[in-house]
């Protein structure tokens, strides 16, 4: 295998060896992303000159998602109204990455301001999926997941809101962890939905994601919502085997509309974890019809708050009508809105304007934070008795470049299985367990209780030993 | 149902001016968006409390006292236009 192919802790070993050098290995790394980007168009920006930075014990490539501020460079959520923004601060993620020597390789596209699940929302154009360019990478987080899956960086970060980590991770073929609401600061991650963001590794295996997740996870003053707990050594909680451990498999995520291929490879993975001793019990997440909509009335209420703050005045774009309508500078703001954000994002900003509004508060907001918390008490319940759950990651296998920007509502079911771990907080993970006739690869998704990332991984590394979904190479 | 005129309204809530065309597509992406979550009607929520937050936090204080924070000058690296130390903005007051 050629050396930007490999996983992060095999190229540790061979730096260990001395078979390779860090310099070598970005080097790699950057070479492929010529070679290959005009086809996935994963990265908006490299940093070629990043490479002199690695150093300690994981000096491999990593790409970042054009939502995390990384100070001095041009970073814009894939959004016309951030042109030529440079932060003037690193994002704690950033910062963390920077201590441990990791070096940037460059910016990841992504739908703008995360609003979208295929990357198609870009205002760089869409993303396309390594393993068939005619398809979607997923999103928004796609720049990340194709960047990964098409191994032109050894590892990524991405961000999950409703699944923006797990469902492209899954089109991609690689491993996607968003960890539990609070795990890692949220300090620079630009905001979409504030009590449903996470930012999260996105691998190509479940180990590197582990060795990731330690390096960027723990508390952080700078974000009041973050958790002031120890952060566990997750590679050492790998070597635990998975015997008597207790799975369940919700019913609700098997319904009608799911692609037959993916309840095979699903069920296949039940047959793989069965043989290594994990029990599983059928059970019910009762609210799960809900899940969607709940998320669509609360995220969009957070994000037409979060991006009030676009403007004009202090960053990015600023632009006035040619004749006065209002008074000059709500003109300006208007205009500026207007001409700097694109279809999905003013669908989203309004949508959540209109559930907070005067007379629809009550009947749209207030009902989805109720529901959130029926949503959350089912999990509750189940992991009374359980380890962890496991359903698909999506009810389908990547979707073709076009075949849902004209239907809103079928592009927000594709985060139909995804959701409920952010409405309830809880960590989730998706890798990779088969893939279809047509080669797209299948994702399985991973859930345990808040704060226990130890029992997902754990699963999620036991399976990877018995199987090599994960060392397929998309051929681009 | 949502008329052109609520999309409007709201429109001007969130302070985005939008053209005939775009005022017409979003009337229709509303409605049947509204439509569909509109099945939260289905669930009888009287005697459930609000959840604004997955994880149980309390008011997060810090103590009161000076650090050192950004400078004017890079504070005003991005600004669109500056003037004197401060954003510049098109006229507010008549």
């Amino acid at each position: 295998m050629k050396i930007h192919e490999l996983s992060a802790c095999d190229l540790k070993s061979l730096l260990k060896d001395k078979k390779t050098t860090a310099p070598e290995i970005f080097q790699s790394c950057q070479d492929r992303i010529s070679a290959t980007n005009a086809k996935v168009n994963s990265f908006v920006r490299t940093t070629p000159d990043a490479g002199a930075s690695a150093a300690g014990e994981f000096p491999f490539p990593i790409g970042i998602k054009d939502n995390m501020c990384v100070k001095g460079e041009e970073i814009t959520c894939c959004s016309m109204i951030l042109k030529g923004f440079r932060p003037t601060y690193d994002a704690t993620v950033v910062e963390k990455l920077k201590n441990a020597g990791v070096p940037i390789a460059g910016i990841t596209n992504m739908d703008e301001f995360a609003f979208g699940s295929s990357t198609e929302n870009s205002c760089y154009g869409p993303a396309r999926n390594p393993w068939n360019t005619g398809y979607v990478p997923g999103g928004s987080s796609g720049g990340s997941s194709a960047a990964v899956g098409a191994n032109q960086i050894t590892w990524a970060l991405g961000s999950d809101t409703g699944g923006s980590i797990r469902q492209p991770a899954a089109f991609c073929g690689v491993v996607g962890v968003k960890p539990t609401y609070g795990r890692v600061s949220r300090y620079g991650l630009i905001a979409f939905a504030s009590s449903l963001d996470q930012i999260g590794p996105i691998t190509k295996t479940v180990e590197d994601a582990a060795a990731l997740l330690k390096i960027i996870a723990g508390y952080d003053e700078k974000d009041s919502t973050s958790a002031n707990l120890p952060v566990p050594d997750y590679a050492k909680a790998l070597e635990k085997d998975i015997k008597g451990l207790r799975i369940g498999i919700p019913k609700e995520y098997f319904i009608e509309g799911m692609d037959p291929e993916v309840k095979e490879a699903v069920r296949a993975t039940i047959e793989v974890l069965k043989k290594q001793g994990a029990e599983f019990v059928d059970i019910s997440l009762p609210h799960t019809e809900y899940c969607v909509a709940t998320y669509y009335i609360v995220a969009t209420a957070e994000a037409s708050s979060n991006l009030a703050r676009y403007d004009g005045v202090r960053y990015g774009l600023r632009k006035t009508p040619p004749k006065q309508r209002k008074n000059p500078i709500v003109d300006m703001f208007e205009e500026t809105r207007q001409a700097g954000f694109g279809a999905e994002a003013k669908r989203r900003i309004m949508l959540g304007t209109y559930v907070l509004s005067s007379g629809y508060y009550d009947a749209y907001y207030l009902r989805g934070l109720k529901t959130r918390t029926l949503i959350k008490k089912d999990f509750d319940e189940a992991f009374k008795e359980l380890d962890a759950v496991i359903a698909p990651t999506s009810p389908t296998t990547a979707f073709k470049i076009g075949e849902r920007t004209s239907d809103p509502l079928s592009m927000y079911l594709s985060d139909i299985y995804t959701i409920s771990c952010n409405l309830s907080g809880i960590p989730g993970m998706s890798i990779p367990c088969g893939f279809s006739k047509a080669g797209l690869p299948i994702g399985l998704q991973i859930m345990t209780k808040a704060f226990d990332e130890e029992m997902m991984l754990r699963i999620g590394h036991h399976y990877q030993q018995k199987t090599d979904w994960h060392q397929q190479k998309a051929d681009l | 149902m949502i008329s052109k005129e609520d999309v409007q309204y709201i429109a001007g809530l969130a302070r985005i001016h939008l053209d005939q065309s775009e005022s017409g597509k979003l009337t229709e992406d509303l409605e049947k968006i509204l439509g569909y979550v509109g099945k939260l009607g289905d669930l009888d929520l009287k005697a459930v409390a609000p959840t604004s937050h997955a994880m149980a936090l309390k008011n997060v204080f810090r103590n009161d006292e000076v650090r050192p924070s950004l400078d004017q000058k890079t504070v005003l690296t991005n600004a669109p236009e500056q003037l004197r130390g401060s954003f510049k903005v098109p006229q507010v007051i008549e």
